[in-house]
């Protein structure tokens, strides 16, 4: 390894990426209702009161249901589009590959607001389930590209391998596909599930007064006294993520193994 | 109309993609029990061809038959045919014997009896005992053995090749080319193999279909394509052929008088007449091992004449000389067999070369 | 081709293509072209007494406050994404082509965690980070360093540039890495073996060939930061909204959804626009270099 001023620098940025983070850990145990230097002692009573709240509870048990039902529709219209993309040649593809990956590059409050005027004049109560349509329409373009690399790796002649033995495209699908393709819709689910649960906008915008993970949150920011019991709580949530995250990459590399690609490297 | 004589037989089948005419009325049959060859460049349809018979390529006009059945409308899980493809298609998350035992999942037999099954296609290839191994842990050779065992293992009326070889080393491709040749004749089944390697469809095949740009230019027996090409396309496409240019100065009943430069005057039989235009603009063409270099002493078998050596690229066994003709413009390509204590000639050299109007072919 | 049927399903391949893409296509099409739709057609009727107009993109365009809010916004994100992209790129660079192909995707892994930490929270972070009482003024005050609070730090643009650039940069650095990877090594050899020194090198065969990646950096952090509605709120504190705020305001605490679609939509077409132009600098500058 050659350039240490660039690894120097590189360093330095992970430090700037991390430095919120860290900040974390260090005021959920400190024993102050500022957060502010200096630290003041070591305690466990902001993991209490958090633990305590029944309001974050209730927000909990919302971003569960839309988080799980985001994950599981998403991942479906996943796997159709880019089944479809990639394994079919048909008129008007890419401008329906477009339309379906439009989310990505739209600003989310626009999408949100476009969403709200419409469910507002059509008289649809704003709920958890309103949240969900939205965070589907947002993670779909995700779990499309997910699955469509996964499909990618995929030797298109292993189905007519399959079909050429006797197998119907139905037992096909069951007995080749999906097992190759597994790996990718874990992955999918992962992630589908862990952007549902932190993203905010749709969820404050669209979710009436259903308190789900990321409103409670925003809406203890206007409190002081509650902000260590959030940096509690945030400590807790980036623990999962990262749990979350590790378990995702290593279904991404399993997949990679079994199509009998190859790895880049393992980083554990 | 479909024969005894006839496993497949393809009537007069188009195929388009879009706009491109990718198969251009191909009308042929394949017999039973016979390895046959679809040979040709890249592009050239050949693989097409193989999966309409598999059917994964629909046709657009015609008729595919296998064994005097029509197969319009007979997906390819239905149809009894069964291929080895390119990449050899062995499923990544199973074993060895449950990639060979794929097919028998429906087969109404008791297990163990189609474990038996597995064992001797795996036995049949040369990898008994590999039944447990994954198939990703396997080698190139291995994993197309594999492929053939889980394709024979279902007893098809016809195996399909598409371009088994073409991941293998050359002498992994040359011991592979025995054994398939081998099993073909223990299993008597129907072989169509796919190349774009002459020298594999003539050391394999009982008869080459060679074709261009969605047709079929010629199909025949290895000898006769090699001898006899039908085209100045296909001679160049099998092995190498020198042409020169000649004159059709008249006809005589079943002889064609011709008249080349550096030849002379003769006459040939109208067996070795390809073509049938009138034209003046015919050629002849002859194999490189046609001629001979006379060297001294030695008479001609035919006929003789004189030339210059231009070129000489020695082979080991083999010696090329590039000659030129007295009295002709362009080099042609003599192979000689070297035998021991003869000398291999210099550049510059003048040599006498004996050749014979019956061995070469005229293009009209 | 009446006949041309995929032997395998009966069905022509367009029409299986489409079948299966359908449930998807449908979705996006009810839940998000058409409300875009609807937008649009919001945008360009007025409130109360309807009929088509154009008065209130009119509005929208000429009044100075939403002049200044617009010239807020987007100086902000070409900041931000100034600032993402030129740090970012170093780092790109140096994974791409310093570190062991083994341990790349450790660095990777190790770049993109802390984008799937709490948005909210990180955002949060760096207002306790450089708020009044936060931590870099009370840490320094507490090293002595300081004896009051800087006051240049908190709830201004620069602080929401700094939190921004926080919160997109795995977005900059990984487009910029994948076109780092592509780069054909032995590319770089036959620019050093033409006699070019390693500088040179970079600049006449690293970069053009990188810049796919760094007009998609460029994209992917300038749009979402246009509508960004957080940090305008937590880190400016309210006080210097930007689009989303405004869009905010006027839909619900006004309930003009006129007036409110006709700032959506031309905030959409800001960033149509910008992105038309980075494309096609990109495709002009492919051009200029082959």
């Amino acid at each position: 390894m050659k350039a240490p001023a660039l690894r120097v620098y590189t360093i330095a940025y992970l430090v700037f990426l991390y430095a919120p983070i860290v900040l974390l850990p260090l005021f959920a145990f400190n024993d102050s209702k500022v957060i502010a230097f200096p630290l003041q002692g070591f305690t466990t009573s902001w993991f209490q009161i958090m633990w305590a709240d029944q309001n974050l509870w209730n927000a909990i048990k919302n971003s569960a249901v839309i988080s799980t039902s985001v994950a599981v529709f998403s991942t479906l219209l996943g796997l159709f589009a880019a089944r479809a993309s990639t394994r079919f040649k048909f008129p008007a593809k890419g401008a329906a590959l477009g339309l379906i990956m439009l989310p990505l590059v739209l600003p989310e409050m626009i999408v949100a607001m476009s969403m709200l005027v419409v469910l507002l004049a059509l008289g649809v109560p704003l709920s958890i389930f309103t949240i969900i349509l939205g965070h589907v329409l947002l993670c779909t373009p995700f779990a499309v590209a997910i699955l469509t690399s996964a499909f990618q790796s995929l030797d298109q002649s292993l189905e007519e391998a399959a079909l050429d033995l006797g197998e119907t495209p139905l037992s096909t699908f069951w007995l080749i596909i999906l097992p190759l393709v597994m790996p990718g819709i874990i992955s999918s689910l992962l992630i589908c599930f862990t952007i549902s649960l932190d993203e905010f906008i749709m969820a404050y915008f669209l979710g009436g007064n259903e308190p789900v993970l990321s409103t409670y949150i925003f809406g203890q920011f206007r409190f002081p006294q509650r902000v260590p019991a959030i940096m509690a709580l945030g400590t807790i949530l980036v623990c999962l993520s990262i749990t979350l995250l590790a378990i995702a990459e290593y279904f991404r590399r399993r997949g990679i193994a079994k199509a009998g690609g190859k790895d880049t490297g393992g980083f554990l | 109309m479909s024969t005894k004589d006839a496993m497949i037989e393809f009537r007069d089948v188009h195929k388009y993609y879009g706009d491109y005419h990718a198969l251009r009325g191909i009308t042929g049959t394949i017999r039973p029990g016979e390895f046959f060859s679809l040979l040709g460049p890249s592009g050239c349809g050949k693989t097409t061809l193989l999966r309409t018979i598999a059917g994964f390529e629909g046709i657009s006009s015609g008729a595919v038959l296998v064994d005097g059945r029509d197969m319009a409308g007979v997906p390819a899980n239905k149809r009894p045919t069964n291929m080895v493809f390119q990449s050899y298609a062995i499923f990544p998350h199973l074993s060895v014997e449950q990639n060979v035992g794929f097919g028998l999942r429906k087969d109404p037999r008791p297990a163990a009896e189609k474990a038996k099954a597995v064992d001797e296609a795996l036995e049949m290839v040369g990898l008994k005992g590999y039944g447990k191994r994954a198939a990703h842990a396997l080698s190139g050779g291995q994993r197309q053995r594999v492929a053939l065992a889980r394709a024979l293992i279902l007893k098809p009326k016809v195996l399909l090749l598409d371009e088994p070889l073409s991941a293998l080393d050359k002498k992994m491709r040359e011991q592979m080319q025995m054994e398939l040749i081998k099993l073909q004749r223990q299993v008597g089944i129907t072989f169509i193999l796919v190349t774009h390697d002459q020298e594999e469809a003539l050391v394999m095949s009982d008869r080459i279909a060679v074709m261009f740009e969605g047709e079929i230019a010629q199909l025949a027996d290895p000898e006769t394509l090699y001898r006899r090409p039908n085209s100045r396309k296909v001679a160049d496409f099998i092995g190498t052929m020198n042409f020169l240019p000649a004159r059709v100065t008249g006809e005589a009943g079943d002889t064609v008088e011709v008249e080349a430069a550096g030849f002379g005057r003769f006459g040939v039989a109208a067996s070795q007449v390809m073509g049938g235009k009138t034209s003046e603009g015919a050629t002849v063409g002859f194999r490189p091992e046609t001629l001979t270099i006379l060297f001294d002493g030695s008479a001609p078998s035919d006929r003789e004449t004189m030339a210059t050596i231009e070129e000489v690229v020695y082979f080991g066994d083999m010696t090329y000389y590039d000659v030129r003709i007295d009295g002709t413009q362009t080099a042609v390509r003599i192979s000689m067999r070297n035998v021991f204590g003869r000398p291999v000639l210099d550049i510059g050299a003048r040599a006498r070369v004996g050749w014979s109007p019956g061995a070469l072919v005229l293009f009209r | 081709m009446a006949q041309e049927q995929a032997a395998v399903t009966g069905r022509s391949e367009a029409a299986s293509g489409w079948l299966l893409i359908s449930p998807t296509f449908l979705y996006s099409v009810l839940l998000l072209a058409a409300p875009l739709v609807a937008v649009l057609v919001y945008a360009l009727t007025l409130k109360d007494v309807g009929g088509f107009s154009f008065a209130n993109f009119h509005e929208v365009w000429t009044k100075p406050i939403y002049q200044k809010l617009m010239g807020r916004s987007l100086t902000v994100s070409f900041s931000v994404t100034l600032v993402t992209v030129a740090l970012a790129y170093p780092v790109a660079y140096f994974v791409s082509f310093h570190v062991h192909p083994s341990k790349k995707s450790l660095w990777l892994f190790l770049i993109t965690i802390p984008f799937w930490t709490s948005y909210l929270i990180r955002v949060f972070l760096w207002k306790v980070i450089l708020g009044y009482n936060g931590v870099v003024n009370s840490g320094l005050m507490s090293l002595g360093l300081i004896d009051a609070p800087l006051q240049a730090i908190n709830y201004n643009v620069q602080a929401m540039i700094l939190t921004l650039a926080h919160a997109y940069a795995p977005f900059a650095i990984l487009p910029i890495f994948v076109s780092l990877e592509k780069i054909d090594r032995s590319l770089l050899e036959a620019g050093q073996d033409l006699g070019e020194s390693r500088w040179m090198t970079f600049l006449r065969v690293t970069l053009p060939l990188s810049m796919p990646g760094v007009i998609a950096a460029v994209l992917i952090v300038f749009i979402p930061t246009v509508g960004d509605y957080v940090t305008p709120d937590l880190i400016g504190g309210g006080k210097l909204p930007m689009i989303a705020n405004m869009i905010e305001v006027t839909m619900l605490k006004q309930n003009d959804r006129h007036m409110g679609s006709a700032i959506a939509v031309t905030a959409m077409l800001v960033v149509a626009v910008v992105s038309l132009i980075f494309l096609m600098l990109n495709k002009r500058f492919l051009r200029g270099t082959k």
